[in-house]
């Protein structure tokens, strides 16, 4: 005689600890398996673009650190690289590299805290998040230095950068640069050949290639999925063109190359860092922008290649001093668009998983 | 360096094959009826010269007599990109129809700007309010929203 | 003769012959629970502090020299927080489940012989008891899912038994294994067999016990029940107060005994040169303790139909290989015990874990809905 079951809805979140902020996922289950997946957003829903369209272009920087909050300075440099798109402003050269170092450093930061979350997600019982949370620090102490803050820096301005960098910042981000290569791999080392590791991510919640450019997953994302697409190459902004650098893509698609994916990156960006230290010129590192900016009647996009994915500011402006429109197109909240494909059918322990590898941040999502 | 294809020279391509969606077409962008919308960028996806597989961007903006919906439409192939864009005069119940089945990334954005901005899109399979709860009056992104 | 049965004799000489049998057995009693509190406050403790070395911090060190008083303060906390049950559980199920899961751990510890003669009673079925008793502390657990009337309970509760009734064959027959080299299934004896540490005669059977215990006191990587990540701390969610307190102390009451029943087994209890059988008792259980702990802090959990093949397919047969050898060599090779028998069986353990690892892959787990 066959049982009678019934569907089971499971509330994951809002308060969840691996929700990643404010979040709930209503998963329907059969026994274990995933069989229905409803996103239930807004919980951190702060009208960010609706406060845009009230403050002035540059105040509107401090907003913008605000979004992912895991990676405030690539926030930061996108919309002022909008708005410099916007108002036809050009930046000093030395401008240019900071912003580049700075935005580098806080990708390595954003992927060591997403593999510190995902490896507690997978039940390490946080002893990888807190080496990674290690490195981490360095780097938040750099941006200190740098500053002053350390979540929030709001460093980046129209035009240039707050203020140019200290004298102990270039040694102190030389002995990072010098050190973290060797760490990468040592904790690839550690983690990647981990049998359990392999044996939960290897295969699951697979992302296909097509699905994966028809939900507009970007990305590390999508370049899991086998798609070779990094605006820093594709589309070069600032001075990526400068650099030497290779994109690393997965071939599945699963969890675990989305994981690959990200500590391939910092491999990277360690590369980009040691090139644009060496290159790094002396010289101004503001141009003369008016206080109260007004561009010219016009609409712009602007993006970059996010930690999390293609960041972009959509302004449009009405020649007065707040834009008119402020758009901001999340990574974040894009990348879950294909999260139910991904999960149904999985175990309730793998939807946690499939979720975590898209790096999620619920303050970029819900805005 | 991803290319910018110009409005203009889009129109003057796809003129033939609709010849009344075109509203006017720019510098920056291809503005379309609502009504053709679907069927041109069903065009723009399939054409091999075009081919946009990835809708990069999906937004709308209040212009107090029009709303304009946008879409930032991005050929991972051809490495270039479009703006396109719709406008609908209704304020009451603007509609626009939904171009989920062409990309599914249409699906959580098209849901933010129904949310935000309160333009119905005709077609999509869930459309429900996003960040704010069934029952918010109003839609806050309207520029007539205080 | 044990510690107890001279006790009550000398007592006799002082009161009634069924007063001195109370009043022993008491004392004992209370010597044992007294024991097992304080090792599970050490275990606590170390635990905090090690986990925190692991993890490249300090752990708890403000409260007291080197925070030893935490577990005080902690304590206190807990004692006076308010005890909540959800408005939609089930009372008596809710009140009982932390108790039913406590007091399992509390009487393993009736037979564990800690030196020789040192031992609450002998049972001459003393593993027996033993697997009985600590299976009992499962339907603690349900319990407690079940009467929290909460989704992640339940889901914590169903894990829990699956877990529990999967793991404990393994246990079982690895256990058999020493039973047929030390001829008896009282833990004294098999503590006085055991000349050469058990772990050297069949490291197989070892394996399998120490991966079955650690599943069976739910330790990572097979404390699915937990799962912070996934279900929240499952069973214990709706739990405040001291019946949490219960339920936490059951945990780690749990691992002692786990620990204190390997170290019977296989790592030869009290015996051990130079220093006194009490002392090499305790620092095999904390080596033990410390095994758990470094696991713990290092893996990742597994899915739960991984753990449940990992069970079936791969402690099980090996289980079952185990007990075979054993046997045989037990039946036909009584001459060859104990050195041929060790080179016999490390060999065969090192080329039934590669077949394994070779063969027998984790992984898969998607299922069309």
């Amino acid at each position: 005689m066959a049982l009678r079951t019934e569907p089971f809805v499971l509330n994951i979140g809002p308060q969840h600890p691996s929700s990643h902020g404010l979040f709930r996922l209503e998963v329907t289950l059969d026994g274990e398996v995933v069989t229905g997946l409803e996103l239930v957003l807004g919980y951190l829903h702060r009208g960010i673009e609706k406060l845009a369209e009230g403050r002035t272009y540059i105040q509107n920087i401090p907003l913008t650190d605000r979004l992912d909050y895991l990676a405030s300075m690539t926030n930061n440099f996108a919309y002022v690289l909008a708005v410099e798109k916007l108002a036809g402003i050009e930046v000093p050269e030395r401008t240019e590299y900071l912003r580049v170092i700075m935005a580098e450093l806080m990708r390595i930061s954003s992927h060591l805290s997403f593999i510190g979350f995902l490896l507690n997600e997978l039940g390490a019982y946080f002893t990888p998040l807190f080496y990674m949370f290690r490195e981490r620090e360095k780097i938040l102490d750099l941006f200190e230095m740098v500053c002053g803050q350390r979540l929030t820096y709001n460093y980046m301005r129209i035009g240039g950068v707050s203020q140019d960098i200290p004298e102990e910042f270039l040694p102190a981000v030389k002995r990072f640069v010098a050190e973290m290569p060797r760490l990468v791999d040592e904790y690839e080392q550690l983690l990647s050949g981990n049998e359990i590791l392999l044996a939960r991510t290897k295969g699951v919640g697979i992302l296909p290639r097509d699905k994966a450019i028809n939900a507009s997953a970007s990305g590390p994302v999508l370049r899991a999925s086998g798609v070779k697409w990094d605006i820093r190459k594709v589309d070069p902004y600032s001075v990526y063109d400068r650099f030497d650098f290779e994109v690393p893509v997965g071939s599945v698609g699963d969890v675990y190359d989305r994981y690959w994916v990200r500590v391939s990156e910092m491999r990277q960006s360690v590369r980009i860092l040691e090139q644009a230290l060496k290159q790094l010129p002396k010289g101004e590192v503001w141009t003369k922008v008016p206080g109260l900016l007004r561009p010219l009647r016009g609409e712009v996009y602007g993006h970059i290649e996010g930690p999390k994915g293609e960041l972009g500011f959509y302004l449009v402006s009405d020649n007065s001093i707040a834009p008119y429109r402020f758009h901001i197109r999340p990574p974040a909240l894009l990348n879950l668009t294909a999260l139910k494909d991904m999960v149904v059918g999985w175990k309730l322990a793998d939807a946690i998983v499939i979720f975590g590898s898209l790096d999620t941040v619920l303050g970029e999502v819900d805005r | 360096m991803t290319v910018t294809l110009k409005g203009e020279e889009v129109a003057k391509k796809i003129a033939h094959s609709f010849p009344m969606a075109i509203i006017t077409a720019n510098q920056t962008a291809i503005i379309v009826t609502p009504d053709s919308l679907y069927q041109v960028a069903r065009f723009l996806k399939a054409t091999p010269e075009f081919d946009f597989d990835y809708l990069t961007n999906l937004t709308a903006v209040d212009y107090l007599d029009y709303f304009e919906v946008v879409y930032h439409l991005t050929s991972l192939k051809h490495n270039h990109s479009l703006v396109l864009k719709t406008r609908c005069y209704d304020r009451e119940k603007p509609s626009v129809p939904s171009v989920v089945s062409l990309w599914q990334g249409a699906d959580l954005q098209e849901r933010e700007v129904y949310d935000l901005m309160g333009i119905t899109f005709s077609g999509h399979p869930n459309l429900k309010r996003l960040f704010l709860w069934e029952g918010f009056p109003g839609h806050p992104l309207r520029r007539d929203y205080l | 003769m044990t510690l107890i049965g001279q006790f009550r004799d000398w007592l006799i000489n002082f009161m009634p012959e069924w007063a001195a049998y109370i009043v022993a057995f008491l004392v004992g009693v209370v010597a044992i629970i007294a024991f097992v509190l304080v090792m599970i406050i050490v275990f606590i403790y170390l635990e905090r502090r090690l986990i925190g070395r692991f993890q490249v911090r300090l752990g708890p060190n403000r409260c007291g020299p080197e925070g030893i008083f935490q577990l005080i303060a902690d304590s206190i906390k807990l004692l006076t927080k308010e005890d909540i049950v959800p408005a939609k559980g089930d009372f008596w199920v809710h009140f009982l489940a932390p108790i039913v899961t406590f007091a399992p751990a509390l009487m393993v510890f009736a037979v564990v012989p800690f030196h020789k003669g040192v031992v609450l009673t002998d049972l001459d079925v003393g593993i027996l008891y033993v697997v009985a008793i600590s299976s009992i502390s499962v339907v603690g657990i349900y319990m407690a899912g079940w009467g929290s009337n909460n989704k992640y309970s339940l889901i914590a509760a169903l894990r829990a038994v699956a877990q529990a009734i999967s793991y404990e064959l393994p246990v079982v027959m690895a256990a058999v294994g020493v039973i047929l080299i030390a001829g008896s299934l009282s833990l004294s004896k098999i503590v006085e067999a055991q000349t050469i540490p058990f772990f050297l005669l069949q490291p197989l059977g070892f394996f399998i016990f120490l991966l079955g215990s650690m599943a069976e006191i739910n330790r990572s990587p097979f404390d699915l029940l937990e799962a912070e990540s996934e279900i929240v701390t499952g069973y214990n969610m709706e739990y405040s107060g001291m019946k949490f307190g219960l339920l936490y102390l059951s945990e780690y009451g749990h691992t002692l005994a786990a620990s204190c029943i390997i170290t019977t087994l296989f790592l030869g209890g009290w015996q051990g040169p130079l220093l006194p059988p009490f002392l090499w008792f305790l620092i095999k259980v904390l080596l033990v303790f410390f095994v758990f702990l470094w696991v713990r802090s290092t893996v990742p959990r597994l899915r739960v139909d991984q753990l449940m093949a990992f069970a079936w397919k791969c402690l099980l047969p090996m289980a079952l290989i185990n007990l075979l050898l054993i046997g045989a060599q037990v039946l036909w090779f009584p001459k060859a015990l104990p050195w041929g028998m060790m080179v016999v069986n490390f060999a065969v353990a090192g080329i039934l874990i590669l077949l394994w690892s070779r063969l027998f892959a984790l992984g898969g787990g998607r299922v069309e809905v």
